[in-house]
């Protein structure tokens, strides 16, 4: 049960193996703490819808557990919306619209449905954890890189640096398990 | 008047929703595979932007705010969002079928895109007036449409020249996108 965490961080990587949730990874990460801000935060909505909605599961329809699931959603987001204006005001500003966001992050929503509504709780909190993390680790990497490279190439602080980098990540990921393969 | 002109336009080129604010960026809308499908796309999202950027400024004028529940704002355009989809999606089916059957794989998805959600927040933090609201919309919608026509059709080019094998997928699309977003950089000056 355990192997939920080194799979959301690797196998299921939600960034760079699900393909979920590229705008925040895009929008915020021009230094690397933003980005993490933002990963933890997005994980720890992730961790509470995903033990509230496998706690609820057996009262909700099938035919509206979307609208369900996302009020659920929203109003952890609202929480964590309303604490980091107060408490983080410099930060939610460099966020800008990317807090209120988190709650049509696919990654939480995809595991509302596909894992947390199905399982019990306890699997459920490990692969919020896992995912939380792997989420929280692309995203930081990602910021990262574009922080590093920015103080040499200006372009990467900018809009079309983080399609680059992200691109050229995603490449050389392609290259890698290109590798893989043909080692096999 | 110049002051709608210039929303309009900032909105369509200079904050390009896709290419210079992040939002709407997924595999759905970055592979959405040809530029009649990409079409279809914008269209369907046009629809749903304009509605729900209307609807949530009167929910926010009429409801939240003199119930001086403002801190709700999330959870109420949330709903908007998915109901107007919904709506959108109903529409279309009975509407354009052709359209419909072309569109149907990312349709479910435009309630829980970012761009939606993204735009009516942007609209309530600028403090927009509802004519502001549906110009602004519009434009952001129109600019969405064109960015997503662009990256279709330079992708459709690029499968007749031969993908390279690494790059092939999402990592042409983001390169492409940043080459556009520089493009509608330069756009400004």
């Amino acid at each position: 049960m355990l192997s939920r965490i080194p799979k959301g961080l690797f196998g299921e990587n939600p960034v760079f193996r699900l393909l979920l949730g590229l705008c925040p990874v895009l929008g915020v990460t021009t230094t690397a703490f933003n980005g993490f801000a933002l990963g933890a935060a997005t994980a720890l909505v992730l961790l509470l819808s995903n033990l509230t909605v496998s706690l609820v599961k057996s009262l909700i329809p099938g035919a509206v557990r979307i609208p369900a699931f996302l009020v659920i959603i929203a109003t952890y987001v609202s929480i964590v919306d309303l604490v980091m204006k107060t408490f983080a005001g410099a930060l939610y500003q460099a966020l800008g619209v990317f807090v209120p966001l988190i709650v049509v992050n696919c990654l939480i929503l995809g595991r509302a449905d596909a894992f947390a509504s199905r399982e019990g709780v306890f699997p459920s909190i490990l692969d919020a954890v896992g995912m939380g993390l792997g989420f929280t680790l692309s995203i930081t990497l990602v910021g990262g890189v574009r922080q590093i490279l920015s103080s040499w190439f200006p372009i990467f602080g900018m809009p079309p640096g983080a399609f680059l980098a992200l691109g050229l990540l995603f490449a050389a990921m392609a290259v890698q398990d290109g590798r893989a393969a043909d080692k096999a | 008047m110049a002051d709608l002109f210039s929303i309009f336009l900032t909105s369509v080129f200079v904050n390009n929703l896709m290419l210079r604010q992040f939002l709407g960026v997924s595999p759905y809308t970055l592979l959405c595979g040809s530029v009649r499908s990409a079409l279809a796309m914008g269209a369907a999202m046009t629809v749903v932007l304009t509605s729900s950027s209307i609807a949530s400024w009167y929910l926010h004028r009429y409801v939240l705010q003199p119930f001086g529940a403002e801190y709700l704002y999330i959870l109420a355009f949330v709903l908007v969002i998915l109901l107007a989809a919904y709506c959108t999606e109903l529409l279309l089916k009975k509407a354009l079928p052709s359209v419909y059957s072309s569109a149907d794989a990312f349709l479910p998805s435009i309630g829980t895109n970012c761009a939606v959600l993204g735009l009516v927040i942007l609209n309530l933090r600028k403090g927009y007036g509802l004519t502001e609201t549906i110009v602004h919309s519009i434009g952001a919608a129109l600019g969405l449409t064109l960015a997503l026509v662009l990256i279709a059709g330079i992708m459709e080019r690029l499968k007749l020249n031969g993908e390279s094998r690494y790059f092939q997928g999402i990592p042409h699309a983001l390169i492409i996108a940043s080459i556009l977003s520089i493009i509608f950089q330069l756009l400004v000056f």
